[in-house]
């Protein structure tokens, strides 16, 4: 890999250039993940879902909240709706590919969400240490006395059904997770010599944290968060599927899953369809993420 | 030893009190009043009063939660609100159910994950192993009531060999070991050996991986030890991480029941909790997330105390 590609052999500029210029961290953890089959596999599944999720409205598909009591429960295949039709007779294609919308947010933003708070959190207590450290790390001790379907099922069952409690109870639930790494990865460049350098030469707390530790940090709780991704789709459309999260008669896979469990032996295979959405959504997450892990892994 | 076990408990008991204020908490952070269900729409100021300093709900939080403490210390959790029968003996007669369930799931788990595991390991970077590494990950990907769905697609409904939800025949909620009721064990313990089975066989195939590559195995080969008997050394070293690992995944499977249970209608702990969020029974609903939380706390404790009688390092740690 230390052999310039041939086409660059021809580009005067390029070569000019030092040859460490393009060899930076990042460039060479994008290169590796480019050449993964299988992440890349994922990240085109992904994509797909992603964008035909966004662009729903003008795909020219049927209105997903529109049935009919004719035309309930159509098998995969029928004339017209490619994917039959769900216990109210609406179209089944159109109902997955619109309920990638909620269904994603809801399974990502808990993630998101907790990544920023769990990194402030975790940053805090492992460059602060002391009382502070002692502070927060015992309280999100406490949370792992949960097995994490229990809170997240206790909370939003306290607070009620709703898209925004579960939201609220999955990001509940991950940020203790993402501020137990990001503790244990700052304690370890804590008291490295470059951070030692800037606290000499003047540096603020804050400077230090944001500039020296954050960057040298984010890779790491990064790569942990996208492994959350897939617990929290599971979850989030589980949430729903108890009848915890989404309201009908909104599109959401883990609530169609729900509603169309009393079809199961109607029209068995329709109403397995929106799990597994939530299947292909997971998997590809988390075969991405194994993928972005091997890849920043430099030394192997 | 001792002095190691005396250490964890003492470590144990705020974790305990904390887990009490947690549950203890949920119910205040419910909106509403949380008479809502037993109190008439049309009830007057006063009823409600007088309901509401029969549950000590009038009391400032603090009190409120010492004498909590102290009752569910004395065994007492109340009642349920909408059977009216203590919480402690309803939690506890569904827990055997959701045990019965966990058990199985973690027999069915742990012996393929641990299979899985080792044959991957062994035959790393070959087919075998992407096809058992393919299948691990499948395993914790899947959401699980999903394919408890599709389980009951294919067995119960396309099939019919095996009975879609309950726990026995003609709903019956009294578990026995015969076929009759092993019949319905069946498709909701495989639906929950999955995660466990993915888990045991990422772990076991990592060991596997790493002792085989020690210098020990090295000289076990040189001094002339057939295969067979490598194998046995490998299991040695690896039990202790994946016994460790599968006591962790025993804990989540009885806190994680919930979605299993309401797929099969499995009359356990998850399924209790269900209807009380449902029927926004708050002592049960409370009752229900402390008995779970503090086995989920036990089962942690044993391990850590199991792990160290079985390998002599962690002690010193």
């Amino acid at each position: 890999m230390t052999e310039l590609p041939l086409s660059a052999a021809t580009d005067a500029p390029l070569q000019a250039a030092p040859a460490t210029k393009a060899r930076g961290y990042w460039a060479t953890v994008a290169r590796r993940i480019l050449r993964d089959k299988v992440s890349m596999a994922c990240a085109v599944v992904l994509l797909l879902i992603f964008i035909s999720a966004i662009l729903s409205p003008w795909l020219g598909l049927e209105d997903p909240y529109k049935g009919s009591m004719i035309r309930r429960l159509r098998h995969i295949g029928t004339a017209g709706y490619p994917l039959g039709t769900d216990e109210l007779g609406r179209d089944m294609l159109a109902r997955l590919i619109y309920g990638g919308r909620l269904s994603l947010v809801i399974g990502i933003l808990p993630v998101i969400l907790a990544f920023g708070i769990g990194t402030s959190l975790g940053l805090v207590a492992g460059y602060v240490g002391g009382k502070l450290n002692t502070a927060i790390m015992r309280t999100v001790d406490v949370f792992y006395a949960f097995p994490s379907v229990l809170l997240a099922i206790a909370i939003s069952g306290a607070l009620g059904a709703g898209i925004l409690n579960s939201i609220v109870a999955l990001t509940i639930v991950f940020v203790p997770q993402i501020t137990r790494v990001a503790e244990s990865v700052t304690t370890g460049v804590r008291n490295m010599d470059f951070v030692e350098a800037a606290r000499a030469s003047g540096a603020g707390p804050f400077t230090i944290m944001r500039v020296h530790i954050l960057g040298n940090v984010l890779g790491s709780i990064f790569v942990y968060a996208t492994s959350l991704i897939s617990v929290s789709m599971i979850l989030a459309a589980g949430l729903s599927f108890l009848g915890l999260g989404t309201k009908p008669p909104e599109p959401e896979w883990g609530l169609m899953l729900n509603t169309l469990r009393t079809a199961i032996y109607v029209n068995p295979w329709v109403a397995a369809l929106p799990g597994a959405m939530i299947f292909a959504v997971s998997i590809c997450f988390n075969l991405l993420s194994d993928g972005l892990r091997s890849a920043m892994d430099i030394r192997n | 030893m001792l002095a190691y076990i005396a250490r964890r408990i003492v470590y144990v008991i705020p974790i305990v009190i904390s887990v009490a204020l947690v549950c203890f908490l949920l119910v205040h952070i419910t909106p509403g009043d949380p008479l809502v269900a037993v109190l008439p729409a049309d009830a007057s100021q006063e009823l409600a009063a007088q309901l509401r300093a029969a549950y000590g709900f009038d009391r400032p939080l603090p009190v409120q939660f010492g004498l909590w403490l102290l009752r569910a210390l004395h065994g007492d959790l109340g009642n349920s609100i909408a059977t009216g029968r203590p919480v402690l003996a309803e939690v506890m007669r569904a827990v055997g159910n959701t045990v019965t369930l966990a058990l199985a799931a973690a027999i069915i788990g742990f012996t393929m994950g641990v299979l899985l595991g080792l044959i991957a390991g062994y035959f790393r970077e070959t087919w075998i192993d992407k096809l058992a590494t393919s299948f691990a990950i499948a395993g914790v990907s899947v959401p699980h009531y999903w394919l408890g769905m599709v389980l009951v697609i294919i067995f119960s409904v396309e099939l019919n060999w095996l009975p879609a939800v309950g726990a026995g025949p003609n709903g019956s909620n009294s578990w026995a070991w015969d076929w009759a009721h092993l019949r319905y064990l069946v498709l909701p313990a495989i639906t929950t050996s999955v995660i466990p089975m993915g888990i045991v066989t990422r772990t076991v195939r990592a060991l596997t991986g790493d002792i085989l590559s020690q210098d020990f195995v090295e000289a076990l080969r040189a001094k002339g030890l057939h295969e067979r008997g490598v194998f046995r050394h490998v299991i040695k070293n690896a039990a202790p991480t994946a016994l460790a690992v599968m006591g962790l995944q025993l804990g989540y499977m009885l806190g994680g029941s919930i979605l299993i249970e309401t797929v099969f209608s499995w009359p356990g702990s998850g399924f209790l909790l269900n209807s009380a969020i449902f029927q926004r029974d708050l002592p049960l609903l409370q009752g229900t997330i402390l008995v779970l939380a503090l086995f989920f706390v036990l089962l942690n404790l044993l391990v850590d105390i199991a792990q160290a009688a079985i390998d002599p390092r962690i002690k010193r740690g």
